[in-house]
């Protein structure tokens, strides 16, 4: 695969599954107080 | 008094809306509006409209399914009690959708079980149109049921209707917490296995490699935002519905996040599981990648079953391909009748088994025109026009009144003189800013008046170009050709009943009081 084909796959995924997860970790880090 | 049902957990809650969102278009859609809309540079138009239209409309009708606590019609009429209308509209969409959605994901369940001994054989096209579908020559050609497809539609309504009669927590909130798991491991072991198939990585290097002069085509801004409007089930009366349900103390602003981010990064997973597999099956056929993409429909049952029939354990691929599409479809499925549901029990104050049982009967009827031999069609037309004169208009117009013409106090107590004009106290006239506070007080992430923004100027922009684009154009040529009649019966008329039906429910049924 081509630079700039893995730049957009790992951004794409950062992005979605990334902010996915920050959000979560916030939801868990608030029902555990 | 009519007590109203809530959530058991917030990951049901999350699950539910998720599996709301996540359908099949998810699998058998992104794929292509990516690979053929700039490929990787794609996600540039995607994530900006994604952060511009489809995460604060999907916040926007959580906070005011939350905040006035009703389905659809009921949460419309407590804002301004003559816009009850728009509810009903949204709600009759939604309608719509589940008569002929249910169809699709019969073919899906049929398919599961041909995937057991490739069953569609070497010419999967003459398979699915000829053999299992047995398309007539056109829209009004509908003598003779398509059995197998009936018996599938029997079951997927059975499903539905046992777990829109078992309730929110019960049925609802329990099923997404069994699809969803379900879904999420069938796509990660097809995604294992496609990435690691030959010719795999060439497949995915065609949908992400970047072709950046596609940001300056306006054609792949369209696409980008009707792919995320389309994708997260936002204006056609779910989520408002759904949101409803959410106890008191709800963090609103991260459901929204989350429901929208998870869907979005479903389909990126499906995209490049579904272009490994491609890049697979060029490589068996000695073909380039580009000659075997394709999408919709024709990806999905005639595309992939050739592609599985080159892959190693290839029954075993198939059915868990279809059957991830039978969960993604499900889940969905029953979002878009619960939203039906919703607005009857709140309306005329009837029992849920008995509106669910109602429901279900009457929705398969009216499904029966998609199992014809002319179904296709018809469910070609239908979905082209409910989509994008039903749910963009309802859309538009549901932005437009909340973001300039609502407001949650009357002006005169809203509007001092004595303060400076400022922006954000000319916003603080309007619905939305009333919404924002709402969902910043319960929220641990706040959002900004950059929300306020998009609602106001973004959204209705980009839905108006979509709404109007999609009428010129529809008004200078037959869609896909069709008989004029068809698009006449099929389409046009369709759009302008569902709405004089919302007017006529608008002054119908007693309103119980929601606690």
């Amino acid at each position: 695969m081509t630079v700039g084909a893995i730049i957009m796959l790992i951004l794409g995924l950062g992005v979605t599954w990334g902010g996915a997860a920050v959000c979560l970790t916030i939801a868990l880090r608030n029902y555990s107080k | 008094m009519y007590q109203r049902e809530q959530w058991g957990t917030r990951l049901g809650f999350v699950l539910a809306a998720v599996g709301s969102a996540i359908g099949l278009g998810n699998i058998w859609r992104f794929p292509y509006m990516a690979y053929d809309n700039g490929g990787g540079a794609f996600l540039i138009p995607y994530f900006f409209a994604l952060l511009t239209a489809g995460i604060p409309i999907i916040i926007l009708e959580f906070g005011i399914g939350h905040k006035y606590k009703g389905s659809t019609p009921v949460t419309f009429s407590k804002i301004v009690q003559k816009w009850e209308w728009l509810g009903w509209w949204q709600v009759f969409i939604a309608f719509v959708i589940s008569i002929y959605y249910v169809v699709v994901i019969s073919w899906a369940l049929n398919y599961m079980l041909l995937a057991l001994n490739l069953g569609w054989g070497d010419s999967t096209k003459k398979f699915f149109f000829q053999d299992f579908l047995q398309i007539s020559s056109s829209p009004f050609e509908f003598v003779g049921i398509v059995w197998p497809v009936l018996a599938g539609s029997v079951v997927i309504w059975f499903v539905t209707w046992l777990v829109l009669y078992s309730g929110v927590k019960r049925g609802i909130e329990l099923a997404n917490k069994i699809f969803m798991p379900i879904l999420f491991v069938l796509l990660l072991i097809m995604l294992f296995r496609s990435v690691t198939l030959e010719g795999a990585t060439d497949g995915i290097q065609w949908l992400f490699r970047p072709d950046f002069s596609a940001i300056l085509n306006f054609k792949v801004w369209t696409a980008a935002y009707g792919q995320i409007f389309f994708t997260l089930s936002i204006c056609f009366a779910i989520m408002i519905t759904y949101s409803s349900y959410l106890p008191g103390k709800s963090d609103i602003n991260n459901n929204g996040l989350m429901t929208a981010l998870i869907n979005c990064g479903f389909s990126l997973l499906a995209g490049i599981m579904v272009f490994g597999v491609l890049g697979n099956m060029a490589v068996e056929q000695g073909v380039m990648v580009k000659d075997v993409v394709d999408s919709g429909v024709g990806l999905a049952f005639v595309t992939i079953p050739k592609a599985v029939n080159f892959l190693p354990a290839s029954s075993f691929f198939g059915f868990m391909f279809f059957l991830a599409l039978v969960c993604a479809g499900l889940s969905s499925m029953i979002s878009i009748t619960e939203a039906g549901c919703s607005a009857l029990i709140d309306s005329f104050g009837c029992s849920r088994k008995k509106i669910a049982s109602l429901f279900s009967l009457v929705g398969f009827f009216c499904s029966l025109v998609f199992m014809t031999r002319s179904g296709l069609y018809i469910l070609d037309i239908v979905d082209h026009f409910i989509n994008n004169f039903g749910i963009v208009f309802a859309g538009l117009v549901e932005v437009i009144l909340m973001a300039w013409f609502f407001r949650s106090e009357p002006f005169e107590e809203l509007f001092d003189p004595k303060k400076p004009l400022r922006w954000s106290t000319l916003e603080s006239l309007f619905l939305t800013e009333s919404i924002r506070e709402h969902t910043n007080s319960i929220s641990d992430i706040k959002i900004g008046m950059w929300w306020n923004f998009c609602l106001k100027f973004i959204t209705p922009i980009v839905l108006g170009v979509m709404a109007f684009g999609n009428l010129i154009g529809d008004f200078r040529e037959n869609y896909e050709g069709y008989p004029f009649w068809a698009l006449v019966i099929f389409g046009w008329l369709l759009v302008i009943l569902i709405i004089v039906l919302s007017v006529v429910m608008q002054h119908s049924g007693k309103k119980e009081k929601i606690l």
